[in-house]
């Protein structure tokens, strides 16, 4: 990744990368619950494994609906009036939060591999990227925590009226695997700033990084039940969490399908306040006048980035006409230098799918792709003998009514399309039932600004792709997702609002 | 450079006082006189959490995109200032430097301060933490030196984008001349007071007691915001004066760096003299003496704890800010009265009423021409609330968000738009 800024423009210079660790322990594999560890009430447990070697990591006890209801009860003693959180200074929660980034710092060598071989990312990107993502994440909304302001309002009548912005209460967080760590960051911080109590089930797949994240928060001081952690199943402990009857909202990310399933359980239980951030077909549209060599890099990393498995993955490009070839010859270069193997390794640039039920439906669709007449470029097939691998996959010619053109594939498999005019380009990049980014690159100011508002999707960027930082709202418009996180935004879905209005003898403005 | 960055930097420097905020606190009785104890518990305290404080606001002080009529795409940029001249006073050195760095820096100003002449001494240690924080050369810088030389400098200064100062009414009015006089510069101002305090006759006595106490006697008199207009109603008028005197006499005068003391000295002579002629002034036109009066000590510019009964709204001490030891108790009968009277003052800085009665505390706290009204309490800050004069205490607010409008300039920019859509 090229470093940013100039001379005139000093930004902060990433670490320097060191080795992974060698031997890793994993030292948590329980039910985090008030700040200690416990095993589950069923006595079960699962098994997690490394995607690049299929081996096994360790056993996590397996958390379910029980489980999840001690986790409530905690949560929930731990939100009550006049207790330690509730009455902690609001800044106070904000050094927490400080604190919680400094021991991530800390320990960011110790997360980053194991973020590395629990979910088969490179351990570069998830050093450099992930890791600092999580820690400026953290302090960003520890600089919230005091500043989340109510209003006073001038009401009619003799009345003295302000609101209070006051937590949700206890809130279920489901994360999933693709970016085990941020995930966790990007919802507990949030409701932590504004002083929620959470209980995270992490993806069955990635626990780890997040049972260490419990030890962590422990360390840092929260007080005990404020965060509660419990490794699961989705259709067990995923389901009890929006199921149920005392947890007062449920923020979720992960696939569209899932995202129904949770907003029909809120829906049939206690209408708990429901988030979701689901899954996309984001369109890039790349028009002639576009800096060509930017826009073939942007819209490759765009897709390729973590083997395909990011919800923004730009997975359908529409280039224009004038361009096309070209195009398509300078992305398939770029796909085929690719080196993969083991991520912890220096030097490879492409790690394992998460896991055998992903591999396989990658390569379903690849092979959609080829039956329905989309020109196979390069890669379309696995590759090697252990791990879930496939190889870097080009597909040009793509047309819209292709399963590859229409379903989110979450692989290293890109789609190139051709374009004509803008209008129509527009509306095929809007035709479709997702809505979480886009992106256009011209170097025209009209054709950007028409793009920015007729694109629907809650990212839109011009002339760059996957540019995400703690200030900024993201989310997804239609099935893409409810509700936005991070920025300031973040904190309305962690925030109820409380009117108070006090009758006095007189009101003079 | 990032905007998180620059809050990074504040967090750092943050970090840095924290590690030596022993030897800062020694720097700051020893130049100023405030007990030590108070200087490591309180100032150094608030020192920090301001500054983190302002760190969190570094990247969410949002611009905004505004619906404009026509095709157009409009959007508000909120740029930093520029050259900030800042103008600290003597009472709380490291407090107003951190009260002012906090919002400058944050929103990505370059400041030039001059710190009083009679305590340059911390900030000129903290000038050194800002190098070691890693702020880069020429964002921060710290010039000791006099009012009417260097102060003045800054406030006619053609390069200086804004001024902010901290000091006497009488000197705002000379910055607010200088700047007009100049290039227009931005200006803030936080200036004297003469806070009013009321105390209702079914308020908690005990409580008030020690509050208005607090109110006057904290810093050694040393408050813009000082409680120095003690309103007692008539009923509970002779109680409240014989315990607040009591409470003064066992006020405890001595070294500031004993752990017992409770009042240090005055900052320098020119006070203790200015101090000493209000309490003949008092003698003068009529107030009751109840205690105190005179100097506490042979060496060192101590004054006692000084209690005046039967004030009149129209006697010197009733009327000027005497920014010492010295407490005025004035009697009230009804509410309406006591706000008129609150009220009549050239200041507008603080102001508090003591009461259990809902109706009253709304009542009051809404008449009273003041930018902080307390209730059932005295001088509670934080860096989250903004604080700031009405009339001619000052103009501006610091602290709060409301505290970093004064270091942005908003910009707009409208942009023409092929076909614009909600």
């Amino acid at each position: 990744m090229k470093k940013q800024g100039s001379d005139s423009n000093p930004a902060p210079v990433n670490p320097a990368l060191p080795e992974p660790l060698k031997d890793l322990k994993i030292k948590y594999t329980k039910i985090f619950i008030n700040n200690e560890w416990h095993d589950s009430v069923s006595g079960k447990k699962f098994e997690v494994f490394n995607p690049a070697t299929e081996e096994k990591i360790c056993e996590i006890e397996e958390g379910d609906k029980a489980d999840v209801d001690k986790a409530v009860k905690a949560a929930r003693k731990a939100f009550e009036l006049g207790s330690p959180w509730r009455t902690m200074d609001a800044s106070e929660r904000g050094r927490l939060l400080n604190k919680l980034a400094d021991l991530v710092e800390r320990d960011r060598l110790i997360l980053a591999t194991m973020e590395t071989i629990d979910g088969g990312k490179l351990f570069s990107t998830a050093y450099l990227m992930d890791l600092g993502a999580c820690i400026k994440t953290l302090r960003y909304c520890a600089g919230w925590a005091d500043k989340n302001h109510g209003r006073t309002m001038p009401m009619d009548g003799n009345f003295f009226t302000f609101t209070r912005h006051e937590p949700v209460g206890v809130c279920g967080q489901i994360i999933p695997w693709n970016f085990p760590l941020v995930m966790f960051v990007w919802k507990i911080a949030p409701a932590l700033c504004c002083g929620n109590t959470v209980v995270v089930k992490p993806a069955e797949q990635t626990p780890l990084s997040a049972l260490y994240m419990g030890s962590l928060i422990k360390e840092a001081g929260f007080p005990p039940g404020v965060v509660n952690i419990v490794p699961g199943f989705g259709p067990t402990a995923g389901a009890a969490i929006s199921h149920h009857m005392d947890i007062d909202k449920v923020a979720f990310t992960g696939s569209t399908e899932v995202g129904k399933l949770i907003k029909e359980a809120a829906g049939k239980s206690n209408l708990k306040r429901v988030t979701l951030e689901l899954g996309g077909k984001s369109p890039i549209v790349i028009f002639a006048d576009a800096d060509l060599d930017a826009a073939v890099e942007f819209a490759h990393i765009g897709l390729f980035y973590h083997q395909g498995q990011c919800c923004i993955a730009a997975s359908r490009i529409f280039v224009e006409e004038p361009i096309y070839d070209e195009f398509v010859r300078r992305s398939i270069d770029r796909a085929k230098k690719y080196t993969l193997g083991n991520p912890l390794l220096p030097g490879v640039q492409q790690g394992p799918q998460i896991d055998k039920e992903q591999f396989q439906k990658i390569l379903e669709l690849i092979e959609s792709g080829k039956k329905e007449g989309a020109k196979l470029e390069c890669g379309g097939g696995p590759w090697g003998n252990k791990g879930y691998f496939i190889q870097p996959t080009v597909f040009s010619n793509v047309t819209d009514d292709m399963r590859i053109a229409k379903e989110e594939i979450f692989g290293p498999v890109q789609q190139i399309m051709k374009f004509k005019t803008t209008d129509e380009v527009i509306r095929r990049a809007n035709n479709t039932t997702y809505g979480l980014a886009a992106a256009v690159f011209t170097k025209d100011v009209d054709k950007a600004l028409t793009f920015t508002a007729a694109l629907q999707a809650g990212t839109v960027w011009v002339n760059c792709y996957s540019a995400l930082s703690a200030q900024c709202p993201f989310g997804g418009f239609k099935m893409s997702g409810n509700g936005r996180e991070m920025g300031e935004y973040g904190l309305h879905e962690y925030t109820e609002v409380k009117t108070v209005t006090i009758k006095i003898p007189q009101k003079n403005s | 450079m990032d905007a998180s960055h620059r809050g990074k930097l504040l967090n750092h420097l943050a970090d840095l006082i924290e590690r030596d905020r022993a030897y800062l606190a020694a720097l700051e009785t020893l130049d100023n006189g405030k007990p030590y104890s108070v200087a490591y518990l309180v100032d150094l305290d608030m020192v920090v959490k301001c500054l983190r404080y302002f760190a969190g606001w570094s990247d969410k002080f949002h611009g905004k995109t505004i619906p404009l009529d026509g095709d157009f795409f409009c959007y508000t940029r909120h740029e930093p200032v520029g050259v900030c001249g800042q103008i600290i006073p003597w009472n709380f050195p490291l407090l107003m430097q951190a009260w002012k760095l906090g919002p400058a820096l944050a929103t990505g100003n370059v400041v030039v301060m001059k710190v009083a002449e009679q305590t340059p001494l911390s900030a000129l240690y903290v000038a050194n933490l800002v190098k070691e924080a890693g702020f880069p050369p020429g964002v921060v810088n710290i010039i000791p030196g006099y009012g009417p030389t260097a102060g003045a400098a800054i406030s006619s200064h053609m390069e200086v984008d804004k001024v902010a100062f901290t000091g006497s009414t009488e000197v705002g009015h000379l910055i607010q001349k200088a700047a007009a006089e100049s290039n227009l510069k931005r200006v803030t101002l936080e200036l004297g007071g003469k806070s009013p305090n009321i105390i209702m006759s079914d308020a908690d006595m005990d409580w008030a007691v020690e509050q208005a106490h607090f109110a006057l006697f904290f810093n050694q008199g040393q408050c813009c915001c000082a409680g120095s207009r003690t309103y007692v109603q008539e009923d509970i008028y002779h109680e409240f004066v014989e315990r607040s005197v009591e409470r003064a006499k066992s006020r405890v005068v001595g070294n500031p760096f004993d752990f017992k003391t409770e009042q240090g000295p005055q900052v320098d002579e020119e006070q203790f003299k200015k101090i000493l002629g209000y309490i003949s002034a008092g003698k003068r036109e009529g107030a009751k003496l109840l205690c105190g009066g005179n100097p506490a000590a042979d060496r060192g510019y101590f004054i006692q704890p000084t209690v005046f009964g039967d004030v009149q709204d129209n006697m010197t001490i009733a009327r000027e800010e005497i920014f010492g030891p010295v407490m005025q108790i004035l009697k009230f009968k009804t509410i309406e009265e006591v706000i008129e009277r609150a009220n009549d003052s050239k200041y507008g800085l603080a102001a508090a009423v003591f009461t259990k009665d809902l109706d009253k505390a709304n009542y009051v706290s809404q008449a009273l021409r003041a930018g902080t009204v307390w209730i059932n309490c005295y001088d509670v800050f934080g860096a989250q609330a903004p604080f700031g004069g009405y009339k001619a205490s000052g103009s501006g607010r610091e602290l709060g968000q409301y505290g970093l409008d004064a270091y942005l300039e908003v910009k707009n920019v409208t942009i023409k738009v092929p076909q614009k859509n909600s």
